[in-house]
């Protein structure tokens, strides 16, 4: 049993066949390649596979693939601009060490790119608000906090872009 | 050679991690990720009693569900007795001794497939009376979990065969020298490491039976040695086992021991010739995958009238579980505190093991350290109330200092312990704060002492680095150790950057696998850079004696060739008055940011020669050209203890910390808010300063975890909350305080740069710095862990009344 979905990813059109029951993360990792959206737990509880879904932060795992129709999804790959340089949320990521074994940190990303969409200048607390349903066993957060805090000083010099 | 420590040019700098940015980009590849031509997916069939006589499997039904590809049971495969006990079995046969016991297994073409055909397996039990403590273990008549050993003979207690013991001094007069004595009795939980990717593997045998796994482990080269032992149980003696380690979402522990799933896909890979990917989900991985032992520990000491400890004693019990892994080795590191943090002249130590129908456990950060340091510095703090000192005082006037040999034989090379606690002391403002309690708030601090140098647990203790040159001046490092997170590569990197004296982005590592990288015990022990970077310092060494010998002979004809083009594209050009081919002698070169120069020459450009061009002068002179390719590898100067004293100088170096932290408790709600935090870490130096923070910060989290949140809950064998819904970790929300890090840097002479290791330290000290401070704010004093806010509530209407 399949059904047809059409929907837009990182700016652009796919079709897919999607078998009923399939989630979104199945969609995004297996039929469309993009790794990048990690599953951590399946059970929305833990953020790795944090993605935009008509510009909100989303857990695909718990989204069902069918809900994509028409709607725009943003990943972890998408943030990525030409000849492969990094969006200023994964420059601040990777200049502040807010990665470790990095199995979060797309979703840590992502999650982070819906919060300054929304508030590009964010306080401690909103940017704890913002992160809480991610969860990252190697950092301890502190450096995660201050990636996020040069990510809206890099995004604000970038005019809000998305890089 | 060592560049001097102030013109250090990248270690001990704050820099970007070479494996962030694909981290950062969704590029790099976990095994979640990897896929091989032709690849099954495998599923396991586990236990649905704690206890019981396996009677009948039916498989029939699986092997008829379409896109099955193999359904295997212990009855139909060759026998893979697995652990270092060899008390398990990859697949289990008459009897399963707990819940998550392996009793089949499925490869299909999808998930999806093999998971519904796990459900059309049925297995009929006989149930058995069960045990899941250890007083009901030990207890007289209660029911063997193992009725006869590896060797097959017969055993008659559930006491498992490990004897950890340590005397030294004089106990008794150690006890009488005592006028204050402080004792408890204290227990720590199971926690779960809590990878953020989940365990995995990949399992390919070729035609001949060579295997390949792509596996999530910590110990490539020892997890070979157990495959290749299962292949030679299947029938494949002689045939190798290649281990290759894709990025790892996490380690803490958890691959340091192979696993029955891992055993379980060679077995399915081996029936069906095809490649079987194996993948624990969340509920699998608490479930199903060894977390951190449980412990419970007796701690007693005393101390003179000017507070000098005269003695200690700890007695600890471990719920083993069902089959030993390395939980059943937690008293091995246990030793370190109790016998070596402070200086303690009559010591005895001794623990028990008893195997029980519960999970059973494996490494995580600290192994052991944190289970007792939680006791000794808990009853420190309570001799300190006694004889009337302050607990800083006491932990200062019974320090360790440099040079000492303590009880358990560990020679203390360098220590910055009275560093830590002074500065630990300050940034808390300890004076002010200390006995205040103050709307409710109090200060605490704990030491540590851990393996800072390796810790030998094995014939060997080393590791090797292959450092390879490239036409294009790039060095290309294998090492046989693991990056799961923490930064190896990073200090890596750094390191063969600044010895060899090239920049950092001309350095590559590659990924570890056992058929290109030179053997490691594995990443354990807080030991992965130290053991790199001493094996790579002495690779290094050669790289460059056998450079600049080259130079000596090649190096003027490149600097001839460089002057000629320059002087034609300006004529005008007058070389300095300097001959090059007198001075070009081996002992005068120098090799720095990938350029190639004489020491003694001015500072010219045209008298330098890029590193690459050089290579390929090197390479391309007819039948003489080489390749320079160098290996080094380094046993660090560490004992094998004898674990039944409890004697043997573990490691090269050790490591030293405190940290301490303010709270604010709630009477009403037992509520623990922690305000601020310092941690002050002895490192020996720094290497990179953001991937050694971020070692500091991650420890700490696990250790608020392990102190405030985490517990595995079982009822009868089974764990009842396998999810992060039921399972907490601490999340972004909760650590919201302060945190200031100071780094003492002792400059270890065993030490690469005179770096320690500092991978677990982190999380050691953190549980009785909270559980001090928190009865500095209230009065209370809590023994089990984790310190949740229902046991405050009771503890404060007990000292109520």
């Amino acid at each position: 049993m399949t059904s047809e979905l059409r929907f837009e990813v990182n700016g652009e059109p796919v079709q897919v066949e999607v078998k009923a029951g399939a989630r979104l993360i199945d969609v995004l990792r297996n039929a469309l390649g993009l790794l990048g959206t990690k599953e951590g737990c399946g059970n929305g509880e833990c953020g790795a596979c944090t993605v935009l879904f008509d510009g909100r932060p989303v857990n695909a795992c718990l989204v069902p693939a069918m809900e994509a129709e028409g709607a725009k999804v943003t990943t972890v790959e998408g943030l990525v601009g030409p000849g492969g340089a990094l969006g200023p949320v994964q420059r601040a990521f990777v200049e502040k060490g807010g990665i470790q074994c990095g199995f979060c940190s797309p979703g840590m990303v992502m999650a982070t790119e819906a919060l300054l969409r929304d508030r590009p200048d964010p306080s401690d607390a909103e940017i704890r608000s913002a992160l809480v349903g991610n969860l990252c066993r190697c950092t301890g957060y502190v450096q995660i906090v201050e990636s996020v805090q040069l990510a809206a000083k890099l995004r604000s010099e970038n005019g809000g872009s998305r890089g | 050679m060592e560049a001097a420590v102030a013109e250090r040019r990248h270690i001990g700098k704050e820099v970007p991690r070479p494996d962030a940015a694909d981290k950062a980009a969704g590029r790099a590849a976990y095994v979640q990720d990897l896929a091989r031509p032709g690849m099954l997916y495998g599923k396991v069939k586990f236990s649905e009693h704690a206890h019981a006589r396996i009677k009948h499997i039916d498989t029939s039904r699986a092997k008829r569900l379409p896109g099955v590809r193999a359904v295997i049971t212990a009855y139909d495969t060759p026998e893979v007795r697995i652990g270092f006990l060899r008390d398990n079995f990859a697949l289990k046969r008459d009897k399963v001794r707990s819940l998550r016991d392996e009793v089949a297994a499925v490869a299909a073409i999808d998930p999806d497939i093999a998971r519904e055909a796990i459900d059309l397996i049925t297995v009929e039990y006989e149930p058995l009376p069960s045990v899941f403590s250890p007083e009901e273990a030990l207890a007289e008549g209660a029911p063997l979990i193992h009725e006869v050993d590896a060797r097959g003979k017969r055993v008659t207690t559930n006491r498992l065969p490990l004897e950890y013991h340590h005397t030294s001094g004089d106990l008794a007069a150690g006890e009488r020298a005592a006028k204050y004595i402080a004792e408890g009795e204290f227990s720590t939980p199971l926690i779960q490491q809590s990878c953020m990717g989940t365990a995995g593997c990949i399992a390919e045998l070729d035609v001949a039976g060579n295997l390949t796994m792509w596996a999530k482990t910590q110990i490539p080269f020892l997890a070979q040695k157990d495959f290749v032992r299962a292949l030679e149980a299947m029938g494949l003696g002689d045939r190798n086992a290649r281990v290759i380690v894709p990025t790892l979402g996490g380690g803490f522990g958890t691959g340091l021991d192979t696993h029955a799933y891992e055993y379980i896909s060679i077995l399915l890979a081996h029936r069906t010739g095809r490649p079987v990917k194996m993948l624990y989900t969340r509920e699998e991985e608490f479930a199903c995958l060894s977390p951190r032992q449980s412990a419970e520990s007796r701690i007693v000491q005393g101390c003179d009238a000017e507070g000098r400890l005269t003695f200690r004693r700890a007695y600890v019990m471990q719920d083993n579980g069902a089959y030993a892994s390395w939980g059943a080795t937690y008293p091995t590191v246990m030793l370190l505190p109790v016998t070596s943090i402070y200086r303690v002249p009559n010591i005895q130590f001794d623990a028990d093991l008893a195997y029980t129908n519960n999970t059973y456990a494996q490494a995580m950060r600290g192994y052991g350290n944190p289970e007792v340091a939680f006791g000794i510095e808990s009853t420190l703090d309570e001799l300190a109330e006694q004889a009337g000192i302050d607990p800083f005082e006491i932990r200062m006037k019974n320090r360790n200092e440099p040079g000492e040999t303590t009880p358990m034989g560990l020679r203390i090379t360098t220590c910055g312990l009275g560093e830590c606690l002074e500065e630990t002391a300050k940034h808390l403002d300890w004076k002010n704060k200390r006995g205040h309690a103050k709307r409710r708030r109090g200060v605490g601090m704990a030491s540590l002492i851990h393996v800072g140098g390796s810790g030998r647990i094995y014939r060997s203790d080393g590791g090797g680095v292959i450092l390879k040159l490239d036409d294009f001046g790039n060095v290309n490092v294998s090492y046989g150790g693991v990056e799961m997170g923490q930064g190896l590569h990073s200090a890596l990197c750094l390191g063969v950057a600044e010895a060899l004296g090239v920049k950092p982005d001309k350095v590559f590592i590659n990924q570890t696998d056992t058929g290109t990288c030179p053997w490691d015990v594995g990443t354990h022990a807080s030991r992965g850079a130290f053991i790199a970077l001493n094996a790579a310092t002495r690779a290094y060494e050669k790289v460059r004696k056998r450079l600049f010998a080259l130079a000596a002979e090649l190096f003027p004809a490149e600097v001839e060739a460089n002057l000629k083009k320059h002087r034609r594209k300006n004529p005008d050009y007058q070389p300095p008055d300097y001959d090059v081919r007198a001075h070009s002698r081996a002992d005068n070169f120098e090799l720095a940011d990938s350029v190639l120069t004489l020491k003694d020459a001015p500072d010219e450009p045209w008298l330098k020669v890029d590193l690459a061009r050089f290579l390929r002068a090197v390479h391309f002179r007819g039948q003489q050209g080489q390749m320079i390719t160098e290996e080094a590898f380094y046993e660090p100067k560490s004992e094998l203890p004898d674990w039944a004293k409890g004697v043997g100088n573990m490691s090269a170096t050790y490591a030293f910390g405190v940290q301490g932290c303010e709270v604010e408790v709630d009477e009403h709600t037992g509520e623990v808010r922690i305000l601020k935090m310092v941690c002050a870490h002895d490192v020996g130096q720094i290497l990179n300063r953001q991937t050694l923070l971020g070692q500091v910060y991650g420890g700490l989290a696990q250790g608020i975890g392990f102190a405030l949140y985490e517990q595995v809950q079982t009822r009868e064998g089974r764990i009842l909350n396998p999810s992060f819904t039921d399972y907490k970790i601490p999340t972004i929300a909760e650590l919201d305080f302060p945190i200031h890090v100071h780094f003492v840097e002792t400059e270890d002479d065993q030490g690469p740069f005179g770096a320690k290791g500092v991978g677990e330290p982190g999380m050691v000290p953190t549980a009785p710095a909270l559980a001090n401070a928190i009865y500095d704010a209230v009065g209370v004093r809590i023994r089990d862990l984790p310190i949740t806010p229902e046991k405050i509530v009771a503890a404060l209407g007990e000292k109520r009344g």
